[in-house]
């Protein structure tokens, strides 16, 4: 079984540090909900693990399966396992979902194994109708004057078809309606269960998207760390009471 | 039989960050030439070229005339590039050939020739998809063949010395009338040296199912290629015509000045299909231009992946009512290229209208220049033109630059015009790379997105050429 496990891990932005040691073990199959206020770091955290250029990991590391992935591209640890689910998905002008998609998949076979088309369109629309998504969008443009539920939607979607070891979601909820957040979720559970079920980071401000993923563990992160842990009540606490009550309990601590 | 010995042409990678990807054309063999006009141009070069191809004097005074025009006219750099300065007429040769007669049949072409052609994969092409070939080897034609049944309906597909000497009736008409000698300094400069190229035509109401293919070769170091292409599409007929051209990468520069008529008669179409992919130091300086008659229909498809310095702006004259006249432009400018395309739409006659899309990509210090030109006088009414430019950087010291010059006179005219220009952003090539691309990967489908909507129009067979080429070009762009 995969799992992927950040050890003291800082990240910064220049000189700025953003993330100041953080521990998580994600295994396959389990969701952990990352919540926090804003700036805490924790989209740092995911674009970091997925290896964007612009942040730089100043202590610590990130394994996935026993290896340590912050030597890799940011494609090869895609095709090691990992996956982003962005919170603002790049445009892609001029190239359609599918030829897009058949590129990443082309990407994980090994050299002169050719992609079965049709066995690829069958799984492509088998995915697309679970998710409630027009087959004429596998001619769109990627992300290319999506409405925020159509971006969140194709991610998903990318998702099931590359089918990650480990899935880092950004944000996933956030611009969406009510009815997109369903389908949206509905899109995360139908993945949780199976063999191949990837273990999910679950970043999110809101309570709201845990009554639809409901998750196994659920973090609080404040100030570059997490500071505290715990099932899902914990989520239900948090709203509740707001991140003030754990600015509180922080303040009641180091004091 | 003489052994066939391949030269060595140099490493195509000189620029280690590019690291350009031309092998493809890059070779060359070692070809003994019968005809040799030597070194430099002068007026005993024209009469030699004149003499070996036994011209009618009216064509040797054409000749002679043009190079007058040529050596009194000046460089157009003051508003064109530095570059030409470094073009030295001087140590040119001006015309290499085995020959004058081209080969009806593959096995009859020399196997020095023969073997450069089936590498570039012509004769293959011909058996595929092709009305007819015309395969050019530095300054004549080594094969030239149209299908019977093409020939049965009356179609006439000769190089310009064949078309000269055994149909004068149908091409003096309009030789030299489309692009006149004194156009432009290269112009001028083809009209006294030119030699190869195609002269096509299409009687009334024939159909040219398949496309004409002409392939352009330079093969020889300091050579100079000025093929003259005639083509007529008599009423209501129609021909595509497509052409492409390599050569090998020399240390010296090389240039290719051709001209390039097409006239469409009453109802006619001519849609006319290149794919350039010069080494990087050739300079392409060619003047293409078409007259389209009454609801005739002209269009030009011109992509430029090589060269050091490309030149072009295909136009089209609507002389006649109705008449209809496109261009489709695709650049793409590496290190060390300069692609300065676009086109030209001429309006002379009610209810005429053009439509220009071109769309360039400049890679590392590549730079590519949009420069066009509508023209809709006053008294017309009823025209309407449409031009889009959009512009792709890949690197941020890669450069663009777009001169449109539209005219538009009177109150019954419609125009509009387009320009964008877009970089590829690091977080766009993230966002693939975090699908599993790899960033050379990522770039190559950035770009193939971006001309996609135009590669779309392009026969099959040229859009596919098209992607692998720039997948060729974007191969190590990055990092």
């Amino acid at each position: 079984m995969s799992k992927l496990e950040i050890k003291d891990l800082h990240i910064s932005i220049g000189d700025k540090p953003i993330v100041k040691g953080l521990n998580l073990t994600i295994k396959q199959g389990e969701v952990h909900a990352i919540m926090g206020p804003n700036g805490t770091g924790k989209s740092t955290l995911a674009k970091a693990i997925a290896g964007h250029p612009d942040y730089t990991v100043t202590r610590g590391d990130v394994w996935l399966d026993g290896k340590s992935v912050l030597a890799m591209q940011p494609d090869e640890r895609a095709r090691a396992g990992l996956f982003l689910a962005f919170q603002y998905p790049s445009e892609i002008p001029g190239v359609s979902i599918a030829n897009f998609l058949r590129a990443a998949v082309q990407a994980r076979m090994a050299d002169g194994e050719e992609l079965d088309a049709s066995g690829y369109y069958k799984r492509l629309y088998a995915k697309m109708d679970l998710l409630k998504i027009d087959r004429k969008f596998t001619s769109r443009s990627v992300n290319e004057g999506f409405s925020g539920g159509e971006k969140k939607r194709c991610e998903i979607l990318q998702m099931a078809m590359l089918e990650p070891k480990i899935a880092l979601m950004d944000e996933t909820d956030s611009g969406l309606d009510i009815d997109a957040l369903r389908i949206v979720s509905d899109g995360v559970n139908a993945q949780r269960h199976g063999p191949s079920s990837p273990g999910i980071m679950l970043i999110t401000h809101y309570q709201r998207l845990l009554d639809y993923i409901v998750p196994d563990f659920v973090h609080v992160m404040y100030d570059g760390r997490i500071v505290k842990s715990g099932d899902k009540s914990l989520a239900l606490e948090l709203e509740a009471k707001g991140y003030d009550w754990v600015k509180q309990e922080l303040a009641a601590a180091t004091a | 039989m003489k052994p066939i010995t391949e030269i060595e042409t140099g490493a195509s990678t000189e620029n280690p960050v590019v690291g350009i990807d031309q092998t493809a054309g890059n070779f060359s063999y070692k070809v003994d030439y019968a005809f040799d006009a030597g070194t430099g141009l002068n007026e005993d070069t024209v009469r030699y070229i004149s003499s070996v191809k036994k011209e009618a004097p009216w064509i040797l005074e054409f000749r002679l005339n043009a190079l007058k025009k040529f050596q009194s006219m000046p460089m157009p750099t003051h508003w064109a590039t530095k570059d030409l300065e470094n073009i030295n007429f001087d140590k040119i040769r001006y015309y290499l050939s085995q020959g004058q007669k081209p080969k009806r049949t593959w096995d009859e072409v020399p196997d020095d020739i023969k073997k450069t052609f089936e590498r570039l994969g012509i004769p293959e092409q011909e058996r595929k998809f092709l009305a007819g070939v015309e395969a050019q080897f530095d300054s004549e034609a080594a094969y030239s063949n149209i299908k019977e049944i093409v020939a049965k309906q009356g179609v006439i597909f000769v190089n310009s010395t064949e078309g000269l000497r055994e149909h004068p009736e149908i091409f003096k008409k309009f030789f030299g009338k489309v692009i006149p000698t004194g156009d432009n300094k290269f112009s001028a400069l083809n009209s006294a040296v030119f030699s190869g190229g195609s002269f096509i035509y299409v009687p009334p109401g024939v159909k040219v199912a398949q496309p004409l293919q002409a392939y352009f070769r330079i093969n020889a170091e300091n050579f100079g290629q000025f093929e003259r292409t005639l083509i007529i599409a008599d009423e209501g007929s129609e021909v595509v015509y497509m052409e492409g051209c390599t050569a090998p990468k020399f240390t010296t520069s090389t240039l290719h000045s051709a001209v390039v008529e097409l006239v469409a008669l009453k109802g006619a179409k001519i849609q006319y299909i290149t794919v350039q992919n010069w080494a990087n130091n050739v300079f392409n300086l060619v003047t293409k231009r078409g007259v389209a008659h009454e609801d005739a229909e002209i269009k030009w498809i011109d992509c430029n992946i090589g060269s050091r310095l490309t030149m072009k702006y295909p136009g089209v004259v609507l002389k006649g009512e109705r008449a209809r006249g496109e261009v489709l432009s695709i650049a793409l400018a590496n290190d060390g290229q300069h692609q300065d395309t676009g086109a030209k739409m001429i309006h002379a006659a009610n209810n005429t209208t053009s439509n220009i899309i071109a769309k360039s990509i400049s890679v590392g210090q590549g730079r590519s220049t949009y420069r066009g030109v509508v023209h809709i006088p006053k008294h017309l009414k009823g025209c309407k033109n449409n031009t889009e430019c959009d512009a792709l950087l890949i690197n941020t010291n890669s450069r663009t630059d777009t001169y449109p010059a539209i005219s538009v006179r009177g109150d019954q005219n419609a125009t509009q015009h387009e320009a964008s220009v877009s970089k590829v952003s690091e977080d766009m090539i993230f966002y693939m790379q975090s699908r599993g691309l790899t960033e050379a990967q990522a770039m190559s489908l950035a770009v193939n997105g971006f001309i996609n909507d135009l590669a779309r129009q392009f026969p099959m067979e040229y859009s596919v050429e098209l992607k692998r080429l720039i997948d060729l070009e974007m191969e190590g762009s990055v990092g």
